[in-house]
């Protein structure tokens, strides 16, 4: 039976208000940019620069090392002081660059002349976004070249754009296709010039209205209404996962274990199209993006551009600081975000979003048993028992956990979010995931 | 245990989601109980304020027993959470009006100790342990359990609307008043036999207008809490406008019944097939079975279509006891019944996973 939208699924307060309407804002360059090597899944890149070395803004400082990994490029002018551990969102020791601003900015403020990219073949539109170190910005951070390039015995035949935004409070992306309709719109034209298809479907919750208007106007007024698609989605999280995603626009069910392009699919999300249009057209790496800061307890919540590296304690006080003690820091959204022991670590190019929960936001829950009440169960997006995960990994029956799918947990966190009982059940089905990745 | 650890800074560190809903256990029991308060209300009403001191009694029973067990064997006190004050209130309204107050106690105690603790506490009791307690109290004392019925001196349906049935004797008005209706859909012929009661005139008196009317607003025979079919639907709306029951178990459940009383009463030829229906909807603890009884989380499915044959197999089982079984009512047999059947019903309802082929 084909449904309108994913099965299970909830509907938690969205909170974008605080943040919605405010438009982007330039935070100012920072002093000290602390740059990790490592900000994609793959190898971490290898640094390219020394101690002391002198960087111009946008220079690569480190290498994609291997297939899977992305290169990185000084996100300010200045001078290398460091290279050294530092605790990064990914890990409690990731190898950074840091580096001291001074001298002049090459790039910005400048108007770049632009390429044009019709002109250029599918490797070398490739390549450019190689180069320029692009990632997926929605949060995972894969490297968008790698994405870009499927094997060759895989028939790709839809793009998909990933503008849902499904996370509560953030709404960069809602912005981002609001104030550059026409620049995403290109950029999904490149990609597809890059996959060698003329499909493309662009995914946004219905809860962006205006987002909604300004892509149907961009492809009305490029007349691209024969090959990209707008798809105003259900709202419900986690409509933006791609799996969900993919079945809601083109009722494809990605199998088990495997990926979006065994069903002819590649997926990105608009902030990661913007981004590698730049790298095209400009040749710009990637070395700022737009995020939200939100949260209650945020002077001035809204939407920013900010330099890669930027460590969270001074956008915060470039966004007017914080009104109250912050209980939580987390880098993404609040269903699937991360959470930061130091205020010092700084933003990657998977940044979404900073978000800063006060005292009262946080409860520390005791859990208690199961009650059967079955609310994970109706609430997982992939139809799992999480109920009965969680009951065989606090039980240490993995053999049992093993029976029960825990490769295809998604990590969205509907079931912990819904439990009455406060079990952390994805904490539990990660557990499992962990577990048996080690034994392998 | 916390899952949560506060390091440096005074950051909390936890894994995602960050948010959580606010329901928790002592929310969604609570307002179970809350949900009750109209059909507790209504049979003080009906029934006098002995009721509110049976209840009374089974609540704080239920649990200061829990609290007790929970001090002895030095487990961290939950009794608060409203989970045993539930079994409390549930098992008060499964039994007759003018039952002894020791009695409803006991049956308190072996609910929570026997049917709930023992088993492990919260999560683990195989069976709903209202309706264990129930079945305790059937199997002790079956005399207090089946004839303290409330008396309903005048003005009430059955003897208002007797005389009408001509030719029924004052004799064969008592023996009815004295019982439950299914109690003399039942045994009625039977006990009727010698007051030359035709079992069609049994019938258009049982099934007519003036008795389902009664069986909805609740002043006939009956336990506590089952009487009136509209308090516990209004009861019934509140929980699942606030979601804390789906519609798949009562409507399943009910669905059920329907089909099968209907497919008996017209292949029996009878002259009121619908009005039996109805009559068998309204009457007993159907409603209240339905609606609070089996949809009990602990003891019921987790899936929506394990739901969906829980319900159905607590319906056939209803249906089978009510026509051809040895009770006159069957709804805590059916539901404790189908309660030992859930984890097969779990097993063989597991979802297929996305992504994947039927497993």
């Amino acid at each position: 039976m084909l449904l309108k939208t994913f099965k299970g699924g909830i509907h938690p307060p969205g909170h974008k208000k605080l943040s919605r309407d405010k438009p982007f804002v330039n935070l100012s360059i920072p002093h000290r940019c602390y740059i990790p090597l490592q900000q994609h899944i793959g190898k971490p890149a290898v640094p390219l620069v020394e101690v002391d070395d002198i960087v111009e803004e946008g220079q690569m400082i480190g290498r994609a090392d291997g297939f899977i990994s992305a290169n990185v490029h000084a996100s300010i002018p200045g001078r290398v002081v460091e290279i050294t551990d530092y605790p990064t969102v990914y890990s409690e020791h990731g190898q950074c660059v840091v580096i001291e601003a001074e001298g002049s900015f090459s790039s910005s403020g400048k108007n770049v002349e632009s390429r044009n990219w019709e002109e250029l073949s599918s490797d070398e539109l490739m390549n450019l976004v190689h180069e320029a170190g692009i990632t997926g910005m929605g949060g995972a951070a894969f490297p968008t070249a790698v994405k870009l390039s499927p094997p060759e015995h895989r028939e790709i035949d839809t793009f998909v754009v990933n503008g849902a935004e499904c996370e509560p409070y953030l709404t960069v992306d809602d912005m981002l296709m609001q104030t550059y309709p026409d620049e995403i719109i290109e950029g999904i034209r490149i990609t597809l010039k890059i996959l060698k298809i003329n499909k493309a479907a662009i995914g946004i919750e219905k809860n962006k209205p205006e987002a909604i208007k300004a892509i149907s106007k961009a492809i009305e007024n490029g007349n691209f209404n024969e090959t990209i698609e707008l798809h105003p989605l259900p709202v419900k999280y986690p409509q933006g996962a791609e799996k969900q995603l993919i079945y809601t626009i083109l009722k494809r069910e990605v199998p088990s274990g495997e990926l979006p392009l065994d069903v002819g699919v590649v997926v990105n999300n608009v902030g990661t199209i913007f981004a590698m249009r730049e790298a095209v057209l400009f040749g710009k790496p990637l070395i700022e993006r737009y995020l939200t800061v939100t949260g209650s307890i945020v002077k001035n919540p809204g939407n920013y551009k900010v330099r890669i590296g930027a460590r969270i304690t001074d956008i915060i006080e470039e966004c007017g600081g914080l009104t109250g003690k912050p209980a939580k820091v987390i880098m993404g959204g609040p269903m699937c975000g991360l959470a930061l022991n130091h205020m010092e670590t700084s933003v990657v190019k998977g940044t979404s979003g900073v978000l800063i929960l006060g005292q009262d936001e946080v409860a520390i829950h005791d859990y208690s048993p199961c009650i059967r009440c079955g609310r994970c169960v109706a609430a997982c997006p992939m139809q799992l028992m999480p109920n009965e995960l969680g009951n065989a990994v606090e039980k240490q029956r993995y053999d049992i956990a093993e029976t029960l799918h825990p490769f295809d947990c998604i990590m969205c966190g509907s079931c912990t979010y819904v439990c009455p009982s406060k079990r952390p059940l994805s904490h539990f089905i990660k557990l499992a995931q962990v577990t048996f990745s080690a034994k392998r | 245990m916390a899952d949560e650890k506060r390091l440096q800074e005074d950051l909390v560190l936890s894994n995602a989601p960050h948010i959580r809903s606010k329901d928790s256990v002592k929310k969604v029991m609570w307002l179970v109980v809350i949900s009750l308060l109209p059909v507790t209300i209504n049979s003080i009403y009906l029934f006098g304020y002995q009721v509110l001191l049976l209840i009374g009694a089974a609540v704080i029973t239920a649990v200061a027993a829990e609290a007790a067990y929970q001090f002895l064997l030095k487990r961290k006190i939950t009794a608060l959470d409203g989970s045993a004050a539930l079994t409390g209130l549930l098992l008060a309204m499964n039994v007759p009006p003018h039952a002894p107050v020791w009695m409803v106690t006991i049956g308190s105690v072996f609910a929570i100790i026997i049917a709930k603790q023992l088993f492990g506490g919260i999560g683990f009791n195989i069976f709903n342990p209202a309706l264990a307690g129930r079945a305790f109290l059937m199997a002790s004392w079956p005399v207090e359990m089946t004839t303290t019925w409330h008396p309903f001196p005048s003005g009430n349906v059955l003897s208002s609307s007797l005389p009408r049935v001509q030719s029924l004797s004052q004799e064969a008005v008592d023996t009815i008043t004295s019982a439950t209706p299914l109690g003399v859909l039942k045994d009625g012929p039977g006990l009727l036999k010698d007051l030359a009661v035709a079992p069609g005139q049994l019938h258009e008196f049982l099934f007519s207008g003036e008795m389902l009317k009664s069986l909805f607003m609740g002043n006939i025979g009956g336990c506590i809490g089952e009487t009136s079919a509209l308090f516990i639907l209004i009861g019934a709306s509140f929980l699942l406008y606030k979601r804390i029951i789906t519609w798949h178990i009562p409507v399943s459940y009910i669905g059920t019944v329907v089909i099968i009383m209907l497919m008996y009463y017209l292949f029996n030829d009878s002259d009121m097939p619908y009005q039996a229906i109805l009559f068998h909807l309204l009457s007993g603890g159907l409603m209240l079975g339905a609606f609070y009884m089996a949809t009990d989380m602990v003891t019921s499915p987790v899936t929506a279509r394990g739901m969906i044959i829980f319900g159905a197999g607590c319906g056939i089982i209803t249906s089978v006891i009510r026509l051809w079984g040895g009770y006159p009512e069957g709804v805590s047999y059916s539901i404790l019944l189908m309660n030992a059947a859930v984890p097969l019903i779990d097993r063989l309802t597991k979802p297929r996973v996305f992504g994947t082929e039927k497993n």
